[in-house]
């Protein structure tokens, strides 16, 4: 089986994330890593290998992405994946979360995969979905926020966390799984593979060799269009009570909650 | 002194010292077999200023030289840093003299330094204070205090320059392996043969995790230990080799340091003495310190900069000296207030510094290995300059280095001499006495500072000695009680500042600090006090007097290395924790 | 017409919260801009009066599809489909798991422009504009829809369920083809509850203690105070406790922990360091208990009590038990 796993590159956690004022976008300059996520999602590509259910022939990292990127990939193959592909093109900058799906689907078609895996959310796009536009694409099932994963009965058995519960869902690969980062504890990549990580091959893709239509691409052509960031409605300064008859006090926190319907 | 350390009822802190031998655990005897390992041409330890200069200065020469390019193999220069990205763990004031960078990147102009973000401005004015008390000051001509003259020095962020010296050394060839720490030197018949990286995925007693991946061992034909203040192997090193013998022991102070975006520029570079505010001149508090203010004006986005920190010498007596809260004092300054009044912090941190000079720098080399940088202890304390030196060293590490190499010898003891014979060498040894009548008190040190800088180190004669920080009596004092309340604008306490800093270290990672973990209250308080991220606190119900118990929130730590001063110490963390510093 | 079509997710017999939520602010939006909300409920033999009730929440149709349950990828092809049938300029959803998932996956089929984490809407010409958070909740942003159908996909329960007094809605049958991807995943068990687990981010209201609590057995006010409230409330704690083992690390709120934004979050013998703070400053309503007056806590708090969290929070338990009781 192959197993493709979407990547991205995110700006560091620690680096304080804020907006460009010239562009209104985020402003991504600064330390960048894999995104945290992903790490996982390679893992789960790797105990699948290793696991021995299904023999997995190829770990292919696919990232989309400006010419830094390629770190992210590099970290992907240290972690275990066999080869990299780099969607990189001017055209593609500023898509949306769907533009970006379908560029990603476009670009994963030419593989082929049998399952595509990748990491629930991204550090910086807070967006939790991209899975589920590239499955649409695909025309492959899909399932998020996955934490449990065998290869049983010929295809994929998930167990998901939902708000209301825990489902487990049979899957028919090809599949797109998007994992959450309760799966697994993602290993530390050796000094040899990291190492050895700009050895492995990597491809640079641009649109036109994904057969991508520039028409659905990019900053200008998204239909989700960001017009104004603006700061968060200022709080209210709280009350403060001193604690002298503790009845009282008591008393008095219980209306506070009763005002708000809190109990 | 009394079996509890205490010394006419103070107590000291070398009596209880940290548990941890460092040749025991720090060296490794012998490589892993070939395929275990991995092999390079020239290993450095650090990817600061030093080392990375030194890995620039190599591949210059590498460059030029393809036939030795390939005798050094596939990886001919490997960088270990154990912070995330070079630069993450470099912190300084910092006003450098320029020459050394510019030799090394011959073609740059200073503008371009300033394009490429680690470069702030040419000094073209400056002023020197004493604070005489919370609301005064006294100007001090500059010709009385020659070593605050900066004219024509450049106001850098070391944190930003390793970011671009790392670019450059990546791009010329050099394989820079972040967030990997280097554990253990290793030793093979009385050289050094290499380095072991450390293991990741240790939980926090050390137990093997899930994901456990040993360290690697890497052989190289040369080691640079540019650890900076005060190297993990590189103390292994100096007790191994000896490398102290006959020298003064060292001797540390510890900066801390905001940096502030301001509404006005700041139009010169400020230095001021601390004494009579807010530190005490009495002999007995044994406080000597001092801060520093600088503007910054960064290209990339336009914006008015100022880095601002404290330094004080870590071998004072009163437990509740704090650099952190001393620098919090020093902005409830008028002189600083009208300066960042109507500002935003942007930056914190903090790191330790070598403070003894010429006579406390160790043998600079030895089999198989050298030394460089803060490491090698070369920082000039009274003019607060290092950075140059850091280049200086690295540039001429890597020329002994490949000289050597290049004739097929293993010997790199020449870069020892040139160390002596280049700059670094003569301006250390013109202060090399300058500072250590200040152990005897402000007053004492002061008289004596001036006629030493300005007769170039004539006078005193002979060779000053040092004390050990640690071996200095502590007592509980009041030094504490000028310290400002945090207000989470202006003033600020430690947990977020250590925030800011974007320190990410994991939850479950073993503790890279040791301690005595049962301790009288006066070292503990020593402890509590001093570090800026409060690693260490007492229980509540601790007694007033007495032994405590000592918590250490580890996790905390930005391994600034002071701990390592005052009866603890700092050892190799895992690579990838500890902060993320940009622009410090 | 300007219609907005929108997904209501039932679970035993009920929709939760969150749909009835999503079909009230459909209602009041399509108000709006000059149309109609209509409901849509996917499942295996959906109770048509079930569906209607969704009426009383200002839907004017429920359309109701017949396919598996617990599943986006059928509701993308029904949904898809009832769109293509015409009239509906948008589709809301109201967070949740399958929320993002199908108004994703809608995305891609209509190549339609889509915002998730939206936690605020406004008419403006007749056309909506979405606001949501970003940056770690730091700043907000406004989107326009350039696309003919727009999607908006809210933040788990940010819309207010709003019961407009109007009777059953309408219900019609919506029949639609799966797509083939949408047959290749079967649900084998749905909405497990694990017990074992403290459900720290899903609860109302959560009592959270730090090292003011004394010891271990300080959590036993914060637990007693905690079944007091019911069961939507859990317990929560610092990393500083976590730490010095006084309780287990599924309960660690902070930097290093995990973020929640609560209806209700009472801290108690927790001074508010930043570290902790970024784990749940976005909770609606902040209580803190702390005997120091100067805890940053009381910065940023909503209600700050200065007092001993040892005389205070066992009087609270006994009120509130009082309270829900009487």
């Amino acid at each position: 089986m192959k197993i493709c796993v979407l990547v991205k590159e995110v700006p560091d956690a620690a680096v304080e994330k804020r907006l460009d004022p010239s562009t209104g976008r985020m402003d991504r300059s600064g330390e960048k890593n894999l995104n945290p996520y992903d790490t996982h999602a390679i893992e789960a590509a790797m105990q699948i290998r290793e696991g021995g259910a299904a023999p997995v022939e190829e770990i292919v990292a696919v990232t989309m992405g400006p010419e830094s990127a390629v770190r992210a990939l590099h970290k992907a193959v240290s972690l275990g994946a066999d080869r990299s592909i780099h969607l990189s093109d001017p055209v593609l900058a500023g898509s949306d979360v769907a533009a970006t799906g379908y560029a990603l689907a476009k670009t994963l078609e030419t593989e082929s995969p049998d399952l595509v895996l990748l990491g629930q959310q991204s550090d910086d796009g807070e967006c939790y979905t991209i899975g589920a536009v590239v499955a649409d694409h695909l025309g492959m099932p899909s399932l998020t926020q996955v934490i449990k994963m065998d290869v049983a009965d010929g295809g994929l058995r998930c167990e998901r966390q939902a708000e209301y519960g825990y489902d487990t869902v049979q899957v028919e690969m090809p599949a797109v799984i998007s994992v959450g980062d309760a799966i697994n504890e993602p290993r530390y990549p050796s000094l040899k593979a990291i190492m050895g990580a700009k050895k492995k091959p990597l491809q640079s893709m641009a649109a036109a060799d994904a057969g991508i239509d520039t028409g659905k691409v990019g900053g200008d052509n998204s239909a989700a269009h960001w017009t104004a960031a603006k700061a968060p409605p200022a709080k209210a300064a709280g009350e403060i009570i001193e604690d002298e008859d503790t009845g009282e006090t008591v008393e008095k926190i219980l209306a506070w909650l009763d005002e708000r319907k809190l109990i | 002194m009394a079996r509890d350390g205490s010394s006419n009822g103070m107590v000291v802190p070398a009596a209880f010292p940290p548990p941890v031998d460092s040749r025991k655990e720090f060296i490794k005897r012998g490589l892993d077999p070939e395929d275990e390992l991995i092999e390079v041409g020239v290993a450095i330890v650090g990817g600061g200023t030093a080392g990375l200069a030194c890995a620039n200065r190599l591949l210059q020469l590498l460059g030029d030289d393809p036939e030795m390019m390939e005798r050094l193999g596939e990886v001919p220069v490997a960088v270990v840093e154990k912070a995330k990205t070079c630069g993450g763990h470099n912190l300084s004031g910092a006003v450098m003299r320029p020459q050394p960078l510019q030799e090394l990147f011959g073609d740059m102009s200073r503008e371009q330094w300033r394009e490429e973000g680690f470069a702030f401005g040419e000094v073209t004015k400056e002023s020197v204070y004493m604070l005489t008390s919370a609301k005064t000051k006294l100007p001090v001509p500059i010709p009385a205090v020659p070593n605050f003259k900066n004219h024509g020095n450049e106001v850098v962020s070391v944190s930003a320059l390793a970011r671009y010296q790392q670019r450059q050394a990546e791009e010329a060839g050099a394989y820079v392996l972040t967030e990997t720490s280097a554990a253990q030197l290793v030793v093979d018949e009385g050289r050094v043969v290499g380095v072991r990286s450390g293991d990741k995925g240790r939980g926090k007693d050390g137990e093997p995790l899930g994901n456990f991946e040993p360290g690697t061992d890497i052989k190289a034909k040369a080691v640079v230990l540019a650890e900076g203040c005060w190297g993990h192997l590189t103390g292994a090193a100096i007790k191994e080799f000896d490398l102290a013998e006959n020298r003064e022991p060292q001797v540390w102070e510890l900066g801390v340091k905001e940096v502030w975006k301001v509404p006005r520029p700041l139009d010169r570079v400020i230095h001021t003495f601390v004494q009579p505010w807010p530190l005490k001149v009495a002999a007995k508090y044994g406080q000597l310190g001092g801060t520093w203010m600088y503007p910054m004006k960064d290209e990339k986005t336009g914006e008015d900069l100022v880095s601002i920190g404290f330094v004080v010498d870590l071998n004072y007596r009163d437990a509740t000296t704090s650099a952190h809260d001393l620098l919090q004092t020093f902005k409830t300054h008028p002189l600083v207030k009208g300066i960042l009044e109507g500002g935003e912090r942007v930056a914190w941190g903090a790191k330790a510094l070598p403070g003894g000079g010429y006579w406390s720098m160790p043998k600079l080399s030895m089999p198989g290995a050298v030394l460089v940088g803060d490491a090698g202890g070369m920082v000039d304390t009274a003019a607060l300059k290092g950075v140059h030196h850091c280049i200086k060293s690295g540039m001429l590490a890597a020329e002994s280095i490949y000289a050597a190499l290049k004739r097929g010898s293993n010997d790199f003891s020449d870069y020892e001499d040139a160390v002596e014979r280049s700059t670094i060498g003569t301006e250390l040894y013109q202060v090399r006495n300058t500072r250590q009548a200040f152990q005897k008190g402000f007053l004492v040190g002061s008289l004596l500072a001036g006629p030493s800088i300005m007769s170039k180190g004539r006078v005193p004669p002979g060779r000053q000695q040092w004390h050990r920080d640690d071996a200095e009596p502590m007592f509980v004092g009041n030094t504490k009680d000028r310290y400002p309340k945090p207000d989470g604008k202006y003033v600020f306490d430690k947990l977020s500042s250590v925030f800011i800093t974007g320190n990410a270290t994991r939850d479950d990672a073993p503790n890279h600090i040791r301690v005595q973990k049962r301790v009288p209250r006066e070292v503990a308080e020593t402890w509590r006090w001093m570090c800026p991220a409060g690693v260490y606190e007492i229980p509540e119900e601790a007694p007033e007097k007495g032994e405590v118990d000592v918590i250490v929130n580890y996790t905390n730590c930005v391994q600034c290395g002071a701990i390592t001063a005052k009866g603890g110490r700092l050892t190799t963390p895992e690579g990838g924790d500890g902060p993320l510093y940009q622009v410090t | 017409m300007a219609n907005i079509l929108v997904y209501a997710l039932h679970y035993e017999g009920a929709f939760n919260k969150n749909s009835l939520g999503a079909v009230s602010e459909a209602a009041k939006l399509a108000g709006e801009i000059g149309g109609e909300a209509h409901a849509i409920v996917l499942g295996e033999n959906v109770p048509r009066d079930l569906a209607a009730t969704l009426g009383r929440y200002g839907a004017k149709k429920v359309l109701v599809a017949e396919g598996p349950e617990g599943l986006a990828q059928p509701l993308v092809d029904a949904m898809a489909k009832a769109i293509a049938d015409g009239g509906y300029s948008y589709a809301l959803f109201g967070g949740g798991l399958l929320g993002f998932e199908i108004g994703a996956g809608l995305a891609a089929r209509l190549g339609a422009g889509v915002v998730m984490e939206v936690t605020a809407v406004r008419a403006e010409g007749g056309k909506l504009i979405a606001e949501r958070p970003i940056l770690g909740d730091s700043a907000i942003s406004e989107i326009e829809y350039r696309s003919p159908v727009g999607i908006v996909i809210g933040r788990l329960n940010a819309f207010e369920i709003r019961e407009t007094g109007d009777a059953d809605a309408a219900v019609e049958d919506l029949s639609f083809e799966l797509s083939p991807q949408a047959t290749r995943a079967k649900m084998l068990i749905r909405g497990e509850q694990r017990g074992a687990d403290v459900d720290i981010e899903g609860a109302d209201i959560l009592i959270a203690g730090g090292r003011g609590l004394g010891k271990a057995e300080g959590f036993k006010l914060a637990e007693d105070l905690a079944a007091a409230f019911g069961s939507n409330a859990a317990v929560a704690a610092t990393r500083a406790v976590v730490d010095a083992g006084w309780y287990p690390y599924a309960a660690q709120i902070g930097q290093t922990g995990k973020t929640v934004a609560p209806k209700l979050y009472l801290a108690a013998g927790i001074s508010g360091a930043i570290q902790h703070k970024v784990g749940m400053q976005g909770s609606e309503n902040i209580v803190a208990i702390n005997k120091d007056a100067n805890a940053p806590i009381f910065e940023f708090s909503d209600l700050g009590v200065v007092g001993d969290l040892n005389k205070i929070l066992p009087k609270l338990t006994d009120a509130v038990k009082a309270k829900k009781a009487g």
